[in-house]
């Protein structure tokens, strides 16, 4: 019984990692229709700026946690430098198809100016402890601080996320853009602007879920992003993409199975079986857990 | 008239290439045992063979039919490895000792067929419930079923990562099955050639049929085609067997070729020539709905990779711009990036190169060329 519950508690970390991932990339995706799959990046992209700047976060007296901070900025500049290089001028001329390519190929660059840059090379680097180590424990189970914080700052932030999508001007402004354009720039939306905000807030969240990610496998290499990314994207189209609930519930759904698989088939199958449920789940029902089926217009 | 017209262009390529054929034949007679033509340019063309069909299969279902699969290269491992296997089998079971002779021809032939079968199946079992969703949706469930079968692939005992070495006397496939040394690469790289003209023959003639006309308006307009009585799924899962079938004839070519497998040469994210970003490269590159296109985009990609790696001019080259070529994925994503920038239609577009139109074609451009001068002049003029 200890097993289940501490193969649910990793699950629910996970998941939550996953979750604040998805989160990016269902609000880009709701508002531009393109699976941004260079966001597994920006997850690299923030994971080598907090290695860099921990030790100064450190000998500055500062715990390594508020290198996040240096880690969020840099990830929001490469994330609206993305759209603004490759994603708007392509958008303007090309099709959808042509999109998603932009969008593989900025994968790739990415992943790879990385390994040619000297300071960060192709080998792994290991970053320092970032919470308090130790933890609480119930009976045989315990929790790590490092799984409760983990838990509760994803928690908290998809509360500000949905308030924000909800109920500021600015989020009322995303979620008109991503229901129809064109009437939002009647409205006096500036869609560009809200497209690059959108960027801005996901690529924002991908630093946090490296710092997340950080605390858990202390470990940083180039190709971080492209495994991680990729289940976080299965998360988003699990629970129906483009809506902020549903990012969260397919998160912790993704994550679940993967630490139960782990713990009760082999290691190795696991990311089998995460492909597998998002098959299963796109077959039955395509549109997502909490998506709704929209017919096709003629 | 229109018939004829047809049949005459299939006996105009086909003396061309038996032509061609020949000429190769008698110039690897005589420089077959030559050590750079037998270390660079046979292995060489091996490496373009299988290039060239991975991304001509690629083509019928992302530019013909207009989806993108990433997971291409999960069909190309599943052929390698069948080929492998069997051709392993086949020698444990003392039907061949050495690699010559026409049993053994035989069975390199049944290998690569077999592997083509498998794939198809394998094919067929994803593209059923795949192809029912579409654009970005497909590409992703796609890319979940290339990872899936690399991932099963390398749980299954008999051919894990290190499965092979498990089962066979050694880890290479010179020694023993299909793989083949520089020496057995000359004395049968007419079997490469051979396969390639194949199958390309055969995605022409696929495009050329009732089955291509109905894909083209698939990709056109998805509605309208099923309101025309396409229907639409069958069309869609047959193509994607299809082009599974010659993606897993491709990982043939490559067991033969590089005689070691590793799974991980076929996964998605890796560093290597040999992926599905990869032969996504190549078809955009070529011209996304032309198989001439795809051919000369795979050779150019090839050459752009073995030249970075070693051509002599690199060395020549100052040492930043060195540092770049160390990273040829770099190199390739920064290529992708601008085709699609700036000729989102790839080098040929639709169009397809072929030899009996060649003059009307050249004309037409010329044609084209000087008009535009003409009102670049006139333009001129006025301004």
């Amino acid at each position: 019984m200890s097993t289940f519950f501490q193969t649910l508690i990793v699950g629910l970390r996970l998941g939550s990692i996953y979750a604040l991932i998805a989160l990016g990339y269902t609000m880009v995706y709701g508002i531009i229709r393109l699976i941004n799959f260079a966001h597994g990046d920006f997850i690299m992209v923030g994971g080598y700026t907090m290695i860099f700047t921990i030790p100064l976060a450190l000998r500055m007296g500062l715990p390594a946690w508020t290198a996040v901070l240096a880690g969020v900025v840099v990830c929001v500049l490469v994330g609206v430098g993305t759209e603004l290089i490759a994603y708007r001028p392509v958008r303007k001329t090309g099709t959808a198809m042509t999109a998603l390519i932009t969008a593989i190929a900025m994968s790739l660059f990415l992943e790879n100016l990385a390994q040619a840059i000297p300071a960060i090379g192709p080998n792994p680097k290991v970053s320092s402890q970032i919470f308090a180590s130790g933890g609480i424990s119930i009976g045989s189970v315990t929790m790590e601080y490092t799984t409760i914080i983990t838990i509760l700052i994803s928690a908290v932030i998809m509360v500000i996320l949905y308030e924000f999508t909800q109920k500021t001007r600015l989020g009322r402004a995303m979620r008109c853009v991503s229901e129809d354009k064109a009437a939002a720039t009647l409205m006096g939306i500036n869609v560009n602007h809200t497209i690059l905000l959108t960027f801005a807030v996901g690529s924002g969240l991908a630093a946090v879920a490296a710092l997340m990610y950080m605390a858990q496998y202390p470990k940083v290499y180039t190709t971080m992003g492209s495994l991680l990314g990729l289940k976080a994207f299965v998360s988003a189209v699990l629970g129906g993409i483009g809506i902020i609930p549903g990012a969260v519930l397919g998160g912790i759904v993704i994550g679940l199975v993967e630490s139960f698989t782990t713990s009760y088939i082999s290691s190795s199958m696991a990311d089998t079986f995460v492909f597998l449920i998002l098959i299963i789940v796109l077959v039955l029902k395509p549109a997502g857990i909490m998506g709704k089926n929209v017919g096709e217009k003629v | 008239m229109k018939k004829n017209k047809t049949g005459f262009g299939y006996l105009l390529n086909t003396i061309v290439i038996i032509l061609l054929f020949t000429a190769f034949q008698i110039i690897t007679g005589i420089f077959g045992s030559q050590g750079s033509f037998k270390l660079v340019v046979v292995p060489c063309l091996w490496q373009c063979c299988y290039l060239i069909i991975l991304a001509a299969s690629l083509n019928l279902v992302l530019g013909f039919l207009g989806q993108l699969s990433l997971g291409h290269c999960g069909f190309m491992a599943i052929g390698a490895y069948t080929a492998a296997l069997l051709s392993l089998a086949c020698e444990r079971a003392e039907l061949f000792t050495k690699k010559e002779g026409a049993v053994f021809i035989l069975i390199l032939f049944g290998c690569i067929i077999a592997a083509g079968l498998l794939s198809a199946l394998v094919g067929l079992l994803v593209g059923v419930p795949a192809l029912r969703l579409k654009g970005d949706y497909l590409a992703i469930i796609t890319l979940g079923f290339g990872m899936i079968i690399v991932n099963i692939i390398n749980n299954l005992p008999f051919c894990g990562q290190d499965g092979l070495a498990q089962g066979s006397a050694a880890a290479s496939l010179y020694k023993n099955g299909l793989g083949f040394g520089s020496k057995d690469k000359v004395a049968y790289i007419w079997v490469a050639l051979l396969v390639t003209i194949l199958c390309l023959t055969l995605m022409f003639m696929f495009i050329r049929s009732k089955y291509g006309r109905a894909i083209k308006a698939i990709r056109d307009d998805e509605i309208a085609a099923s309101a025309s009585g396409i229907n639409t799924s069958y069309y869609k899962v047959f193509t994607f067997a299809y082009s599974a079938f010659f993606a897993g004839i491709a990982g043939a070519l490559y067991a033969c070729a590089n005689a070691t497998l590793s799974t991980s040469s076929f996964a998605f994210t890796n560093g290597g020539i040999l992926n599905s970003t990869f032969v996504v490269v190549m078809v955009v590159l070529g011209g996304m709905g032309s198989i001439t296109g795809s051919v000369v985009a795979a050779v150019i990609m090839f050459l752009v990779n073995y030249q970075i790696k070693n051509g002599a001019w690199v060395t020549a080259l100052s040492a930043s711009v060195q540092g770049v070529f160390e990273y040829p994925m770099l190199v390739y994503a920064i290529v992708l990036i601008v085709v699609i920038l700036f000729r989102p239609k790839g080098i040929f577009g639709t169009y397809e190169f072929s030899l009996m139109n060649l003059r009307r074609d050249v004309k037409a451009s010329l044609a084209r060329k000087s008009a535009e001068r003409a009102e670049r002049k006139g333009a001129k003029s006025h301004g």
